[in-house]
């Protein structure tokens, strides 16, 4: 099975003082469902950034989709993004775009023709259940129809990886439940490599994942 | 009302700096036709012990536009009117020539200078009058008038340039979740910065619109041509090919400016 995360010696830091990750050796092959967990501060989001390119490796090597993050051109980073869909804690919707805009936003970075993109963004609408929400503005929904819309963006271009930083947190089980029942979807039915920053696993899950926990700097797979 | 307030601040400022760049054109145009009215009513004297012929005279200076002998009947008639005939004839013939040179355009104290000199090398002229007091207070005034227009529109300018550079900011600001967002799904930067070029250019024609809308009218208003008949000048308030296409470079120059300095200020947000 192809590995989409390779990561060797990788260390991590945003000041030249404090290292967040240090020398982390671990790799993801492709059609995984990988949990990190950690304590708060531990350094799991951190780890999440590098793997979409926000933050840089210190030391080590990082490729994740084929690509070596350390040093990487803008344009390939650009390219390696349109490839990778991104479930934010904060949900990072543009406030000024109605949810069909902010859906369709992966779509259209990537050249779908207008009417496709349209149709695909009114299946996942349906999929998250926010069909009659669709012309509303972020700031009119709660925080769980903001993360479902979210959910539909990063699932929108059908991307070879999902990363999701602690997408459940503070949302009603109605909606935890869904987000949970899309990633495990897209996961087994499209293979997509799905990356999770969470607190808490689901015990109701019905994929094989793998665990990895982030304690003092240093990550390791728990069994 | 929210879109027309984004677009309101920027087209403002865009529309002064668009009034000071006209208004400095038609006082420069106004100056110019001044010129060329004061060029008639101003003219040089030459006195030459010998016969010079027209040609050769306005062959001394591009300057000269044309050269008049004037008649030694009129002064001498003042000098004594009852002097014999034969006596006046012999005057006359003792007589320096006098010309009249007019110029074909109101020249500086410079241009004035360097007259006078050429005229003076000339075989032949002893003398030229060229009114320089008269000449240098008149030309002092325009400058003035033109410096004064000048200084008050840079004003205008700079003063609108930091307005702009203050809705910079708030553009900024606005743009830059947006643009953060967009990158982080890979959108290219001209992808991440169209709207906001397009909400530039969209900014640069209306202001342009409402500037070419109301020099139109300012144009064909009678009481301003009035004005200007009333002090002799007869100017294009507004040409509506070649000053719309000066304001509207003008306008699109700096609103895209802004927006290549947004994208280039843009810090992304992780």
């Amino acid at each position: 099975m192809d590995k989409v995360i390779i990561a060797k010696d990788l260390s991590l830091s945003y000041s030249s003082d404090e290292t967040i990750i240090n020398e982390a050796n671990f790799d993801i092959n492709s059609g995984s469902f990988v949990f990190i967990t950690g304590a708060s501060g531990s350094g799991k989001s951190t780890l999440l950034k590098s793997l979409y390119g926000a933050l840089k490796p210190k030391q080590g090597s990082l490729v994740v989709g084929g690509v070596e993050l350390s040093g990487v051109r803008k344009s390939k980073l650009n390219f390696l993004r349109r490839h990778i869909g991104i479930v934010f804690q904060d949900y990072k919707l543009v406030k000024e775009w109605n949810i069909v805009k902010n859906i369709m936003l992966p779509l259209l970075i990537n050249g779908y023709v207008k009417s496709v993109a349209e149709n695909q963004v009114d299946k996942l609408l349906k999929h998250v259940r926010l069909n009659h929400q669709a012309e509303k503005f972020p700031l009119e929904l709660s925080g769980g129809e903001q993360q479902r819309a979210a959910m539909a963006r990063a699932l929108a271009h059908n991307p070879i990886m999902i990363l999701a930083d602690e997408p459940t947190g503070n949302l009603d089980d109605y909606s935890a439940n869904l987000i949970w029942k899309l990633l495990e979807g897209a996961n087994e039915q499209l293979k997509t490599t799905v990356i999770v920053v969470t607190h808490n696993i689901p015990q109701n899950l019905n994929v094989d994942y793998r665990h990895f926990h982030i304690e003092y700097g240093s990550i390791h797979e728990v069994d | 009302m929210k879109s027309i307030r984004n677009h309101l601040s920027l087209v403002v400022a865009l529309l002064s700096i668009l009034f000071s760049i006209q208004v400095f054109f038609i006082v420069e145009r106004s100056i110019d036709a001044y010129k060329v009215n004061l060029s008639t009513n101003y003219s040089v004297i030459a006195v030459s012990q010998k016969k010079l012929s027209n040609k050769s005279i306005l062959n001394i200076n591009k300057l000269i536009k044309d050269v008049n002998e004037l008649s030694p009947d009129a002064v001498i008639k003042r000098l004594n009117k009852n002097m014999k005939s034969k006596n006046r004839e012999l005057l006359k013939l003792a007589l320096p020539h006098f010309y009249k040179l007019s110029l074909s355009y109101f020249p500086s104290p410079q241009e004035v200078k360097n007259l006078r000199r050429s005229l003076l090398k000339t075989n032949g002229i002893t003398k030229v009058e060229d009114f320089s007091r008269n000449h240098d207070a008149t030309y002092k005034l325009l400058l003035l008038f033109k410096s004064v227009v000048l200084v008050f529109a840079i004003v205008v300018f700079i003063v609108t340039i930091l307005l702009i550079f203050k809705e910079l900011k708030i553009w900024q600001y606005k743009h830059n979740e947006r643009m953060s967002i967009m990158g982080l799904f890979g959108a290219a930067l001209w992808l991440r910065s169209a709207v906001l070029f397009r909400l530039a250019i969209v900014d640069a024609l209306i202001a342009t619109v409402i500037a070419f809308g109301v020099f139109t009218y300012a144009a064909s208003s009678t009481w301003l041509i009035e004005q200007f008949e009333n002090i002799g000048i007869d100017i294009l308030i507004f040409n509506p090919l070649s000053d719309t296409f000066i304001l509207l470079g003008v306008a699109m120059l700096i609103s895209i400016l802004l927006a290549t300095l947004i994208v280039l200020g843009h810090k992304e947000e992780v």
